[in-house]
């Protein structure tokens, strides 16, 4: 295979798979899987998603500007030539199979575990699922060599009510050496609980996989079904799903930017971001009858419709906003000592943004224009005009401006909704085809691009779902972001990189 | 009977001192949370905190020797004895004669030193990191409050605080460029040793950025109590000595009769009202610096420390 083959050709040398949709899913050998590696490795393609199944692992790649693709290699001896070998944002993932499938991947470069903490009654619990017969070796830390270095562990129990993650610095006193992270303490098994369940149920546990992104993965989930099932759902569906989708963002984004400057004691910006983020929430609340849109979104378009006064109270809201917002912005912007904790504090190269594939803030304020509402693309936002803010200079102050923009284009966005909301219907039925299929969707959430990838059972069960939180591809950068810091500035840089740990744990 | 009435008004102080110290921090706090748009905690909050922590068990951890159990009290002690000595609605007391400004300085020094020995002592890497910032902060703030107290002295010709604050209360003093850059040097100093923001984060979660909390994380119970306790006096302390050298107005002299007395310490508590107000206007708008800069920022303390005392020296000797 030509070293330098676009991702279409690399992927006709395989066997495509009949029932996938909208992307092609191909089966291929494990030479045609290196390559897919080598490519990865160049920087030809982004690395979407690797997960795993009984037997076989499966690889989601994009290749700029707008050709996505599936490879799937059987393993029957349960071994896979290792991606992470060449390309690091695959190791995690990687360890993440070995963990929860039991597929090893040949060649790894970091073979310990990454989600199993060994406290799981079985091993595998998506491979054998058998009652661990030893314990595992005690977790190593990569050592650090040294002079005059010290540790400093933090967490996973933190002074604040914060999800668990534990942070070990290597610190030679204020000045940050490396630090290593370790997850997986939310481990739920979710995966292993959507094996089986009805649609109804996995739209429910998809939607609960990250709280504050229950929007995003719902919409992603009911995508999945929808292109498994090759059903089109009544245009007023789309609209009113992208108005839930911008509310979440909006909400997000005015937590995070308040919570942002509150990390460098600056508690004026998060009181009164935290007033516009309510705002968010009662107009949600009003209009589609939950604060954080929790199972509005369900395969075959939402829920529930948008009340009689539901336009007019979404057009105060974007009216108060417009007259809040900016003052804040002013401040942010007029207020010299909080500049000066954000500028230059936590910057990451943008070419380790472009080789992890950062989606959302972190990856556009380092250079990335990746946009999952633009490429794929989904409806309606095909239909409507914004802009995707891009900032390269990719330090904690142009991740907050990459947010003030953001929050910009979705007060506009949803203006634009509400114009052309069409009238009709809500939801619309699935078509029940009888047979297997399997859909992929990519949505964008606040946070970045959230993979779903199913596949339905003939009684239209799932069969398998892997919902990939886009922090697998940004936790992994914070690491970077903190070096030549002090280590006072890591709650700075871990704010605003704010990476879910719920949904990477999964 | 006179000497009795001087026990009575300085014991009277000590009293007044550890009562008003949490009603302080709770009015700052009240302050704060209304500048922010919310409704805040009731004034009398840190009093509740108090009697909570002091009915709840002592948790030690295992590596804690006897000096982790010993250093609130001594801690405790000090400060509130430091913050006797300030003539707060009356000057020349019983106390005021036999320690001067250079004795408080230590004292709080002594608190300090025991704090940091403290957090080192418990071995967690926090208690090191909060030690270790606490002394660099320290090693600036104690040279800058020293120069402060060179420059009155040099004016007042004493470093007794009763002749000191007499001397600005009686004295035709006016507008001097050494007195303001002594206020200046004194604020800063006092920010910085109260752990308030830009310096340090009195609310903060966040274990990575904390001074003060990070030593005393590991406390609980009686032992916290005390430290809590401690803090707040120390905040009222430095508040107390602000206005009693630069605004004297109002303090009852020695030997006077009851009424003078309430309008001195009405006079004081106004003077603490607008002070924790100042307080909290200022730390509502300023986000806190970044470690590293803590030093350039009391090192401006200290420099204006010094200007305030070498402008003073030099045109008074040559």
């Amino acid at each position: 295979m030509n070293a330098t083959a676009s991702l279409q050709t690399v992927l006709e040398a395989g066997q495509p798979v009949a029932e996938h949709r909208p992307w092609p899913r191909v089966i291929v050998t494990p030479e045609l899987w290196t390559t897919l590696s080598e490519g990865l490795a160049r920087g030809s393609w982004t690395l979407l998603g690797l997960w795993g199944e009984s037997g076989t692992v499966h690889l989601a790649v994009y290749e700029a500007p707008g050709e996505f693709g599936i490879a799937s290699l059987p393993c029957p001896d349960g071994r896979f030539p290792s991606v992470g070998r060449l390309h690091p944002p695959a190791q995690r993932l990687e360890r993440t199979i070995a963990d929860l499938v039991g597929l090893q991947p040949v060649d790894a470069p970091d073979s310990r575990p990454w989600l199993d903490h060994d406290r799981w009654p079985v091993r595998h619990p998506l491979g054998s699922a058998t009652p661990p017969s030893q314990t595992l070796p005690p977790y190593r830390f990569l050592p650090v060599i040294g002079e005059s270095l010290h540790q400093i562990p933090v967490g996973p129990v933190h002074a604040g009510i914060i999800e668990p993650g534990h942070f070990r610095f290597t610190a030679n006193g204020e000045a940050v050496v490396r630090l290593e992270e370790r997850l997986g303490y939310v481990h739920k098994g979710i995966e292993s609980l959507l094996q089986g369940a009805s649609l109804e149920k996995a739209a429910r546990l998809v939607g609960r996989v990250s709280g504050d992104s229950t929007v995003a993965y719902a919409l992603a989930f009911a995508r999945a079904v929808e292109a498994a099932t090759e059903t089109e759902i009544p245009v007023r569906a789309h609209g009113l799903r992208a108005l839930m989708a911008e509310l979440e963002r909006l909400a997000n984004h005015f937590g995070d930017i308040g919570a942002i400057c509150n990390d460098a004691a600056f508690a004026l910006m998060l009181a009164h971001c935290a007033v516009l983020r309510e705002q968010v929430l009662r107009a949600s609340m009003a209009c589609f009858g939950h604060r954080l849109l929790m199972d509005r979104i369900v395969p075959g378009g939402v829920a529930t419709d948008l009340p009689v006064d539901g336009i007019a109270i979404l057009r105060e809201f974007i009216a108060g906003c417009r007259r809040q917002f900016p003052p804040l912005v002013e401040l942010y912007d007029n207020t010299a000592s909080l500049q000066q904790r954000t500028v230059d504090t936590g910057f990451v190269k943008p070419a380790l943004i472009q080789q992890f594939g950062c989606g959302g803030p972190i990856g556009r304020a380092g250079g990335r224009t990746f946009d999952a509402r633009c490429q794929p693309g989904y409806p309606p936002y095909d239909e409507l005009e914004f802009t995707i803010p891009r900032r390269t200079d990719s330090d904690v102050n142009s991740r907050i401006w990459l947010r003030i923009g953001e929050v910009e284009q979705s007060l506009a966005l949803i203006e634009q909704i509400l114009e052309r909301l069409p009238s009709g219907p809500v939801h619309g039925a699935l078509n029940m085809p009888g047979r297997m299929g399997e859909g992929v969707a990519l949505v964008e959430g606040f946070r970045g691009d959230i993979l779903v990838w199913l596949r339905l059972n003939a009684d239209s069960t799932v069969a398998r779902c892997h919902p990939r939180d886009p922090s697998w591809f940004q936790w992994p950068v914070l690491e970077a972001a903190i070096e030549n810091n002090i280590v006072a500035d890591f709650p700075l840089c871990n704010k605003s990189f704010n990476g879910s740990y719920s949904g990477h744990d999964l | 009977m006179a000497l009795i009435m001087d026990y009575l008004v300085q014991g009277g102080q000590m009293l007044l001192m550890l009562l008003l110290a949490p009603l302080l921090t709770g009015w700052v706090r009240v302050l704060k949370a209304q500048l922010l748009r919310r409704r805040g905690p009731s004034l009398l909050q840190p009093y509740r905190d108090l009697l909570k922590l002091l009915r709840k068990e002592v948790v030690l951890a295992d590596s804690a020797s006897w000096l982790f159990r010993v250093a609130p009290y001594i801690i405790f002690a000090a400060i509130w004895v430091a913050a006797s000595l300030i003539p707060t609605f009356a000057g020349g007391l019983l106390f005021n004669w036999t320690a001067d400004l250079i004795a408080i300085v230590a004292l709080l020094g002594a608190a300090r030193f025991f704090l940091a020995l403290a957090g080192l002592d418990v071995g967690t890497s926090f208690g090191g990191i909060g030690s270790s910032r606490e002394m660099m902060i320290a090693s600036l703030a104690e040279p800058a409050m020293l120069m402060v107290v060179f420059t009155l002295s040099l004016l007042a010709g004493s470093t007794g605080l009763t002749t000191v604050a007499h001397f600005m209360q009686v004295a035709d003093v006016g507008l001097r460029v050494s007195l303001a850059l002594a206020l200046l040097a004194l604020l800063m100093v006092a920010i910085a040793e109260n752990a308030r923001i830009p310096v340090d984060n009195p609310a903060t979660h966040l274990e990575l950025t904390m001074v003060h909390e990070a030593m005393v994380l590991e406390y609980s119970g009686r032992h916290l109590a005390l430290i809590e306790l401690a803090a707040s006096l120390k905040l009222l302390l430095y508040i107390s000595l602000i206005s009693c050298i630069f605004a004297p107005w109002g303090m009852a002299s020695v030997g006077e009769e009851g009424m003078v007395y309430l309008v001195g310490i009405a006079a004081y508590i106004g003077k603490l009202a607008v002070g924790g107000f100042l307080l909290a206007l200022f730390e509502t708008s300023i986000a806190k610096m970044r470690v590293f800069r803590v030093d350039q920022f009391l090192g401006a303390a200290l420099m204006l420390g010094l200007l305030g005392a070498l402008l003073l020296f030099v045109s008074r000797s040559l």
